[in-house]
């Protein structure tokens, strides 16, 4: 009998592999290169909803201002594209060439110091991941070592999303504002607008979830995983163990700040531009949304929850505009009524055992004992 | 009468004039006792008389008003829990305080004493030596045969004996229990009581209990708690026999 689960047993596998093939091989034969963009799209939010898995699913911290951090990696990544397309050659109509013009707009003669660093795309990636961290590394100090946690952690993220949000758009100047970061056009030299960029951009995109995804599974395999699930049953036993809750809570607070920030980088160079509208409360609190409906305890339900709720939006959004957010609102009551574990949850229930059996029937006659340890030493999900 | 002048140094745990005020009102009052290497220590008390306080400011649950504890010579007034914890003191909660969505070997391993920083957590591994400790104590708290079931599955009794092999496999010097019997069964009494008798070896222990059976079966010395002050403290026999214990607390 095996005790311990290396970091990825053989459903996360199969798992991870099912995913994969959809991803890489079933989407992009599929659909054509608009579709493809737009699900890439897509799945730069479900960076942010495996972040979530972890922080909120596991760890039972429920952040409603992941939209925070991905504008940090969107920002981030639109500022270095945005000084790229400035060049002195491109902006020689200003009255100041060689700034963003929004900035030439804005009467400011100088680019601002905190744009320096992003000349450099080493320097701009390093910031991409460094920045959100320390951002959550502040947010989730100033709290958990307070002890400040659930409905009163929410109800501060969410404040610091709206904050976050009237700053980006009363900066103008140095933000771009309202309209956000736009009329961006190469990455090191490489035109990001045409179709072959776009569909390498997908390739990129895919790869770099299945690697935040595999780290992901790697934490949850780790201690550390079996420790964020003990502290959010029982915080008090944790800490009375001899372990400090608030370093853990900090811990995963970062990590999904730092998921949600390479998702909001891959927005940006996918669909090129940033701006605040997917930084304030509604676009962070889709987002748990999208968790929820994907399963807050699944990390691959995170993937297809994000997805699924975004198809939906696309083409219902398209014929009635205004019904959406009722029957978004409608979706995530219905989700934690009806499948407080959302698909994953279904999944578990209702397709998995079937499949289990099936499976099973056959070599029953051999190994009936084998097959119920295995049913009693696999956690349920 | 309960301060015996200047304490030795070779108290394992010193409390005194140990302080604290909820809004005004004194759960703990100038509170002084000392437990030695080895003692098995019991407190008793009516309701409210402030016994599970006394645990919760040592273990650093709450923060004491006035006073000090010391814990071989270290002030633990000013570290935070886990601190507390990792100088040697363990806490059993009076309600049984276990994971319930993990399973038993998952419960005893979070407790195992290794890998407790976050870098820690990340790289810990789960070695012959994990495996062998955490089947060792499963045996001693009885529940060797059900070490990969969820912890939620348990009866009320498993999972005291749960928590109690967490705070073995911890392996504190002081090992603070509070009320380890209640509500069980006659015949998880027993067993509780077997149990607690291999692990308080080699250990100091504070144990609060009401019931008196089981006091007198494991005390090495009593105190009595009434309205956050000592009422009498000294041996079973002694304590049993003290007119005022009987008046405010056997007497009922």
């Amino acid at each position: 009998m095996k005790t311990a689960p290396s970091f990825l047993n053989r459903r996360d596998m199969l798992a991870l592999a099912v995913v994969a093939a959809l991803l890489l091989i079933v989407f992009p034969a599929l659909l054509d290169g608009f579709r493809l963009n737009l699900v890439g799209k897509y799945l730069t939010y479900a960076f942010v909803a495996v972040g979530l898995v972890l922080c909120w699913g596991y760890g039972g911290i429920l952040s409603l201002g992941q939209g925070v951090f991905f504008a940090l990696g969107g920002y981030g990544m639109a500022m270095y594209l945005k000084l790229e397309a400035s060049s002195v050659e491109n902006t020689k109509i200003q009255s100041t060439p060689g700034i963003p013009d929004f900035m030439d707009w804005n009467q400011i003669t100088e680019l601002p110091y905190f744009w320096q660093p992003f000349h450099s795309l080493p320097l701009t990636i390093l910031l991409i991941i460094l920045v959100p961290a320390f951002f959550a590394f502040v947010i989730g100090s100033a709290m958990f070592k307070r002890r400040v946690s659930g409905v009163y952690f929410a109800i501060i993220t969410q404040a610091i999303a709206a904050i976050a949000t009237i700053l980006i758009i009363g900066q103008q100047g140095y933000t771009g504002g309202v309209n956000g970061i736009t009329d961006l056009r190469t990455l090191h030299g490489w035109d990001i607008r045409t179709d072959s960029a776009k569909f390498i951009l997908y390739f990129v995109n895919v790869v770099l979830l299945l690697s935040v995804v595999g780290l992901a599974l790697f934490v949850r395999a780790s201690k550390l995983g079996r420790i964020l699930v003990a502290m959010r049953e029982k915080e008090d036993r944790v800490r009375f163990s001899g372990y400090s809750v608030a370093n853990f809570q900090i811990f995963v607070f970062c990590l999904a700040g730092v998921f949600a920030a390479l998702g909001g980088a891959m927005f940006t160079l996918q669909v090129g531009f940033m701006s605040p509208s997917l930084v304030g409360i509604v676009p962070s609190i889709e987002m748990v949304i999208f968790t929820a409906v994907g399963g807050r305890m699944s990390l691959f339900g995170a993937i297809y929850g994000t997805l699924a709720v975004n198809f939906a939006k696309t083409s219902l959004s398209e014929s009635f505009p205004e019904l959406w957010l009722l029957g978004l609102g409608g979706l995530f009551i219905a989700v934690v009524l009806a499948f407080p574990n959302g698909l994953a949850g279904i999944w578990n229930d209702y397709v998995q055992p079937p499949i289990d059996r099936a499976l099973k029937l056959r070599p029953k006659h051999q190994g009936d004992d084998v097959a119920k340890q295995a049913a009693s030493t696999a956690p349920a999900e | 009468m309960t301060t015996i002048g200047t304490p030795p140094k070779d108290y394992l745990l010193a409390v005194e004039a140990l302080t604290v005020s909820f809004d005004g009102f004194k759960a703990v009052n100038d509170l002084s006792f000392y437990v030695d290497e080895n003692e098995i220590r019991v407190i008793i008390g009516p309701n409210g008389a402030g016994k599970t306080t006394v645990l919760d400011l040592i273990c650093g649950k709450t923060k004491a008003t006035a006073g000090s504890i010391r814990f071989r010579g270290a002030e633990l007034t000013k570290m935070s829990e886990s601190q507390i914890v990792l100088s040697g003191v363990g806490r059993k909660f009076q309600t049984p305080s276990i994971y319930d969505d993990l399973t038993i070997f998952e419960n005893l391993e979070i407790s195992y004493p290794k890998g407790r920083s976050v870098w820690g957590a990340l790289t810990f591994k789960r070695d012959q030596a994990v495996r062998d400790r955490v089947e060792e104590v499963s045996e001693i708290i009885f529940l060797k045969d059900k070490l990969h079931e969820r912890a939620a599955f348990l009866s009320h009794g498993q999972k005291q004996w749960l928590e109690i092999g967490m705070l073995l496999i911890q392996d504190p010097e002081l090992l603070m229990l509070d009320e380890p019997v209640a509500g069980m069964s006659v015949s998880e009494r027993i067993k509780t009581a077997e149990l607690l008798n291999t692990i308080i070896k080699n250990r100091s222990v504070l144990v609060i209990e009401h019931d008196m059976k089981f006091v007198e079966d494991i005390a090495h010395k009593v105190t009595v708690l009434h309205q956050g002050k000592i009422l009498s403290e000294g041996s079973m026999q002694k304590v049993k026999t003290d007119p005022k214990v009987v008046e405010v607390y056997l007497g009922h």
